[in-house]
């Protein structure tokens, strides 16, 4: 769909349908960047289900991956990652 | 088969609901609203009515419990007053914004303080710029009709907002009055079952309500102001319609009683409405040329109807049940917006009065119409705003 020249051909109200990186590519906005140890993960997949913006990828493993494009950086995948004592998700300062 | 029943407004609004065979009723309890939910939650429990109830904790919950459903495509009922109503106020222009064909009974009550829970409009009044279509009742009969009217009229495409149907405290909502209620298949055949623009559908997700910047936002309101006008085109046709399936119309925007060759008019909302005309009556058989228009449409405003009443009149009389404070009567400043680009304009006079459930009786409107004529004869309105009865 192209961009509406009247409010004929806009939808009647805010509508928005699902897609890929419609506000651009948000992991600019990181300040901190999870990392994961896969030595360390136990495959639980708490951190894919947990993240707000999908970006945990599952693999046929189900060990999983980050799309960096994407990540805003919230932490909460290290958060839940239950493996103790040192998680298998760590958080990052990204570089300057 | 259609049936006479004689009830207060209150449980004929459940009845109106019930014949618009609502499927989602979500509701909290204020007098003098309460007996319309219960009323209905009585006719989901006995079956009458196949619909779900939602009890909520909070009018906000109601509102935004509704909101959810209309916007999973079905037909949705809910009922406030007063306090409740101030407090639905934010989810109020969601359901607008949305798009979404929400019908509410606001039955209308003061607001505290004082506590005081009897007739004052202030409370609808209030929410006038929520997006919201404002119908104001003057009997049972019309309560009835224009519930199932306002369905009609809020699910159409040209449309889609939701309605306010405001009937006033007690003097309606618990007074016993005989009312026709139409055959059942004859209303399915005046109001098919509802069909969204759009819903949410797992099949084909989608989400409504995220952020749109100011390059966009001001068409989205614009489109809901035109929305607001074709209501205003649509209202008397569908009142035409009903008229004819069904045996009573009520005025369209503007119930108009004697105003032909009436020197003053007397503008007036909800029961204020009745009582003008009987004062109206008791008035010509002493010689004087009185009309009435009930203002029955608040929201879109009929200012077209206006003018044309204002053509052939000398003077206007505006009686408000609601004051906003620092201006004047509500309905008075907007006729008197109406009017402000004609030519002749007549005389306008406003008056507050009943306010917090005092009596607007008759003999209260005669009184006000004689003051009016006062002025009138003298070219002159004297006092812009008269608070009627008030110990000044």
């Amino acid at each position: 769909m192209g961009i509406p020249e009247t409010c004929k051909e806009m939808p009647v109200t805010t509508l928005s349908t699902p897609t890929i990186g419609s506000a651009g590519k948000t992991g600019s906005w990181r300040t901190f960047r999870p990392i994961i140890d896969n030595s360390k993960c136990i495959h639980c997949l708490l951190c894919w289900i947990y993240c707000p913006e999908g970006c945990i990828i599952r693999q046929e493993d189900d060990s999983v991956k980050i799309d960096y494009d994407y990540c805003k950086g919230c932490g909460i995948c290290s958060n839940v990652c239950p493996v103790k004592p040192v998680k298998a998700i760590t958080m990052e300062r990204e570089e300057e | 088969m259609e049936k006479t029943v004689i009830d207060t407004a209150n449980h004929i609004a459940a009845y109106a609901a019930k014949a618009a065979r609502v499927q989602v009723v979500a509701a909290y309890p204020i007098t003098p609203q309460t007996s319309i939910v219960e009323r209905i939650a009585e006719l989901v429990e006995n079956g009458e009515l196949s619909a779900e109830y939602i009890r909520v904790e909070s009018e906000h919950s109601a509102m935004s419990a509704c909101i959810g459903a209309a916007a999973g495509g079905v037909r949705t009922f809910t009922a406030t007053s007063s306090h409740g109503l101030a407090l639905m106020h934010e989810a109020l222009h969601w359901a607008s914004g949305s798009r979404l064909p929400i019908v509410m009974v606001v039955v209308n009550r003061a607001l505290g303080p004082g506590w005081n829970i009897w007739a004052d409009l202030t409370d609808s009044i209030s929410q006038r710029d929520t997006g919201w279509i404002q119908f104001y009742c003057a009997d049972n009969q019309e309560v009835f009709d224009t519930i199932i009217q306002a369905y009609k009229l809020c699910e159409n495409e040209q449309v889609l907002l939701p309605a306010m149907i405001c009937l006033e405290g007690f003097i309606l909502s618990h007074t016993y009055m005989p009312v026709k209620i139409p055959d059942q298949e004859k209303i399915d055949e005046f109001l098919p079952p509802y069909k969204p623009k759009w819903f949410l559908d797992i099949n084909n997700p989608l989400s409504h309500g995220n952020i749109v910047t100011p390059d966009w936002y001001m068409d989205f309101r614009y489109m809901m102001y035109e929305a607001m006008e074709n209501a205003k085109k649509l209202i008397p046709e569908i009142d035409k319609e009903y008229g004819r399936q069904f045996g009573f119309e009520h005025g369209e925007l503007v119930d108009k009683y004697k105003c032909e060759d009436a020197d003053l008019i007397l503008l007036t909302m909800g029961t204020i409405g009745s009582e003008a005309k009987v004062a109206v009556d008791n008035l010509r058989r002493e010689g004087l040329k009185i009309g009435s228009a009930r203002i029955r449409v608040f929201r879109p405003f009929p200012t077209e109807e206006i003018r044309k009443l204002a053509e052939n009149t000398q003077m206007f009389t505006v009686i408000d049940r609601a004051a906003s404070l620092g201006m004047e009567g509500p309905l008075a400043t907007e006729t008197k917006a109406s009017l402000y680009n004609q030519e002749d304009k007549p005389l306008i006079a406003g008056f507050i009065a009943g306010l917090g459930g005092r009596d607007v009786t008759f003999k209260t409107v005669e009184k006000i119409a004689k003051k009016s004529l006062e002025w009138m004869k003298k070219g002159k309105v004297e006092k812009e705003t008269s608070w009627v009865d008030v110990r000044d």
